[in-house]
C-alpha cells in the first residue's frame, strides 16, 4: 500500500520477518550469563542467556517483550554472536551503535540481517528500542572479562 | 467555546510535523502553552526578574507582587480558605512527596495503613511504598471493577480504622476514569484518616473545589494545565500545614537562623527553601486567567463531547481495544491488534499525530489490563472533532500498513 516511504525505510521486511519469526526464542538451560534489562521509559524488556565458554559465545537465547523494533534487534542480535569470541561480539556491538548514532561505521565487517536496522537512525525515538537487546549483551559480556 | 479561535493562540499547533499539520493528542503527558502565558513569562524576564521577598529595590517589590498574586489566583482557582494552604511545588510528584515524607513520616506508625488504588500514576505509588518501609505501615490497594472504575463498597472494605492516609487521583491518565473524590474522602475522614487527591489529570480540565471535596492534601502540575514546567502546587489544610515539618531546609524558609537550631517562616513559606520557582508561578498565574476566561465548565463540556465521539469512532475500527469506563474524562487509551503501540505511534507521527505509547507511569495498572504498554490520545481545549477523524483515518491507515508488512 502506498504509505510514506520514511516509514518504509523503519519496518523493512527482514525486520518484520525477525518479529514474527524470531530467531533464539527461549531460555537456555546451561547458559553462565543471564541478564534482564528493561527500557523503563517505555516497558521494553529483555531476558538474554548466554553459554560463554573459552572466550566464546556457544549459544544466545532471549526473551521478552516489546515492539516491533526491539524484538527483532534482540533476534538479530543473538543470531549474529552466535559463534563468535567476545571481542567479536562487542565490537559488533561497537559497530552497531555508530549505526544507531548515524555514524561512519566499519563496513568490512558483514552485518547481515542487521544492516536492515540502518534505518532506525532516522527515528530518534526509536534508537532506544533497537539498542535494549545490544546493552544486555555488552553487560552480560563484560560480566566476563 | 469555539476551540478553532482557541487553537489560534496556540502558535505551536500551526507547524507540520513530517509534513502534514500537527495533532496534537498527548496534552495527558504535557499541554501546549497559550501566548498569554509565553507573554507573560516574557514580561517578568523583560522587564521585572527580581528576588522576591527580600530586598527593597523596585523589581524585588514588583516580582514579589507577582509572584503572591499568583498564589491568590490559584487559592480562588481551586476555593482554598486561605493563600496561606497554597504552597508552590515543582509539580505534583514533589507535592505529593511532600506530604508521604513530612506528614507521613510525622503519623505513621507500625499497624496503619496506607491506602490508594491499582490506577495510581507512580507518583501517587512509590512515595507512599517508601514511608511505609520507613515507618513499618503497610500500603494497601483499593481494587478496581472490570471496566477499570472504583466501587465505594471496594473503598469502604479497604479503609479502616488503622488507615491513616487514603491517596487517590481524581481522573486516571490511563483509563480516564473520573473517581469520586468527595464519596472516598467521606469514607477516610469516618475512619479518622486524611485524603489525599493527586490532581494532577483534573486540575487543568474540571472546576475544583477543595473545600467542597473537603480533601486534606490535593497536588497538581502547572504544565498540564497550559503553565510552564517546573511549577505545581500543593494544597493543604492549613491546621495540617501547620503542625507539618518543612522538607527542604535553607533560604527564603528561615525565620530565626541560631548557630545550632532555627526557626521557620509562617505558612506558605515554610516549605518553600531556596529562590523559589517566580516565573513559574508567574506563568501558572497567567494560565489560571486563560482557563478561567474561557471557563473550566466549557472546558469540560468540550472535553466531554470530544471523547464520547472518540469513543464512537474509535470502536468503529475493527481489532482496536480501549480501556477504561464509559464515563470518562478527555482521553483514550487503546491498542490496536498485535501491533505493539510503539510501532502504532510512530506510525501515527509520521502522519503527523502526537500521541503517547508506553506504561504511562502506571505499571500496577497495565499489569492489571494484562498488557505491556499502551497507545492513548488525549484531548484538551484546543482539540476538535478534526483532530479525531484524521487520528481515525491514521489508525486505519497504521491497521493495513501492519497487515502488508506482515
Amino acid at each position: 500500500m502506498s504509505f510514506n516511504n520514511p516509514l518504509d525505510t523503519l519496518y523493512r521486511q527482514v525486520i518484520m520477518d525477525h518479529y514474527k519469526n524470531p530467531r533464539n526464542r527461549g531460555v537456555l538451560d546451561d547458559e553462565n550469563v543471564e541478564i534482564n534489562m528493561n527500557n523503563p521509559t517505555c516497558g521494553d524488556r529483555v531476558h538474554l542467556t548466554m553459554k560463554v565458554e573459552d572466550g566464546k559465545i556457544v549459544d544466545a537465547k532471549f526473551e521478552g517483550e516489546g515492539c516491533s523494533i526491539s524484538m527483532s534487534s534482540a533476534s538479530m542480535m543473538t543470531q549474529a554472536i552466535k559463534g563468535k569470541t567476545i571481542e567479536e561480539a562487542l565490537m559488533l556491538s561497537q559497530i552497531f551503535s555508530d549505526m544507531m548514532r548515524g555514524k561512519a561505521y566499519d563496513d568490512s565487517v558483514d552485518l547481515g540481517d542487521i544492516e536492515a536496522l540502518q534505518g532506525v537512525s532516522k527515528f530518534p525515538a526509536r534508537i532506544k528500542c533497537a539498542t535494549l537487546a545490544w546493552k544486555a549483551m555488552e553487560k552480560g559480556l563484560h560480566s566476563q572479562q | 467555546m469555539n476551540a478553532k479561535e482557541v487553537r489560534q493562540l496556540f502558535p505551536i499547533l500551526a507547524q507540520e510535523v513530517n509534513g502534514k499539520p500537527l495533532v496534537y493528542l498527548d496534552s495527558a503527558a504535557t499541554s501546549q502553552k497559550p501566548l498569554p502565558v509565553i507573554e507573560a513569562l516574557e514580561k517578568y524576564y523583560r522587564e521585572y526578574n527580581s528576588n522576591v521577598h527580600r530586598g527593597v529595590h523596585t523589581l524585588g517589590t514588583k516580582a514579589t507582587d507577582a509572584y503572591e498574586g499568583a498564589r491568590e489566583k490559584v487559592r480562588k482557582f481551586i476555593n482554598a480558605k486561605s493563600t496561606q494552604e497554597i504552597i508552590f511545588t515543582r509539580g505534583t510528584t514533589t507535592a505529593l512527596n511532600m506530604v508521604a515524607a513530612s506528614y507521613g513520616r510525622a503519623n505513621l506508625r507500625e499497624g496503619d495503613e496506607i491506602v490508594i488504588t491499582y490506577m495510581e500514576h507512580h507518583s501517587n505509588i512509590i512515595p507512599w511504598q517508601q514511608v511505609a518501609k520507613q515507618t513499618g505501615a503497610t500500603l494497601k490497594y483499593i481494587p478496581l471493577q472490570a471496566d477499570g472504575s472504583i466501587s465505594l463498597t471496594d473503598v469502604e472494605q479497604t479503609v479502616t480504622p488503622n488507615t491513616k492516609i487514603v491517596s487517590v487521583m481524581q481522573v486516571s491518565n490511563v483509563l480516564g476514569a473520573i473517581n469520586p473524590i468527595k464519596q472516598i474522602a467521606e469514607i477516610a475522614h469516618r475512619n479518622g484518616a486524611v485524603m489525599v487527591v493527586d490532581a494532577a489529570q483534573s486540575a487543568p480540565h474540571m472546576k475544583l473545589d477543595v473545600q467542597n471535596l473537603d480533601c486534606d492534601f490535593l497536588a497538581f502540575s502547572g504544565h498540564k494545565m497550559c503553565a510552564p514546567t517546573g511549577i505545581g502546587v500543593l494544597y493543604g489544610k492549613r491546621a495540617l500545614l501547620e503542625q507539618m515539618e518543612p522538607v527542604e531546609f535553607g533560604g527564603e524558609m528561615i525565620d530565626f537562623v541560631g548557630l545550632y537550631e532555627s526557626t521557620w517562616k509562617e505558612l506558605p513559606w515554610k516549605f518553600e527553601g531556596g529562590t523559589p520557582i517566580i516565573a513559574g508561578a508567574i506563568g501558572l498565574g497567567a494560565a489560571i486567567d486563560f482557563l478561567e476566561e474561557i471557563g473550566l465548565d466549557n472546558i469540560a463540556a468540550h472535553e466531554h463531547k470530544l471523547a464520547q465521539y472518540a469513543l464512537e469512532q474509535l470502536s468503529a475500527i475493527e481489532g482496536l481495544t480501549i480501556y477504561g469506563p464509559k464515563q470518562r474524562a478527555g482521553l483514550v487509551t487503546f491498542n490496536l491488534d498485535d501491533v505493539h503501540p510503539h510501532d502504532v505511534a510512530t506510525v501515527l507521527d509520521a502522519e503527523g499525530i502526537a500521541v503517547r505509547a508506553g506504561h504511562h507511569c502506571a505499571q500496577p495498572l497495565m499489569k492489571w489490563l494484562n498488557v505491556t504498554a499502551t497507545a492513548r490520545a488525549s484531548f484538551y481545549l484546543y482539540n476538535t472533532e478534526e483532530d479525531i477523524d484524521r487520528l481515525v483515518v491514521a489508525l486505519k491507515k497504521t491497521k493495513e500498513y501492519f497487515s502488508h508488512v506482515f
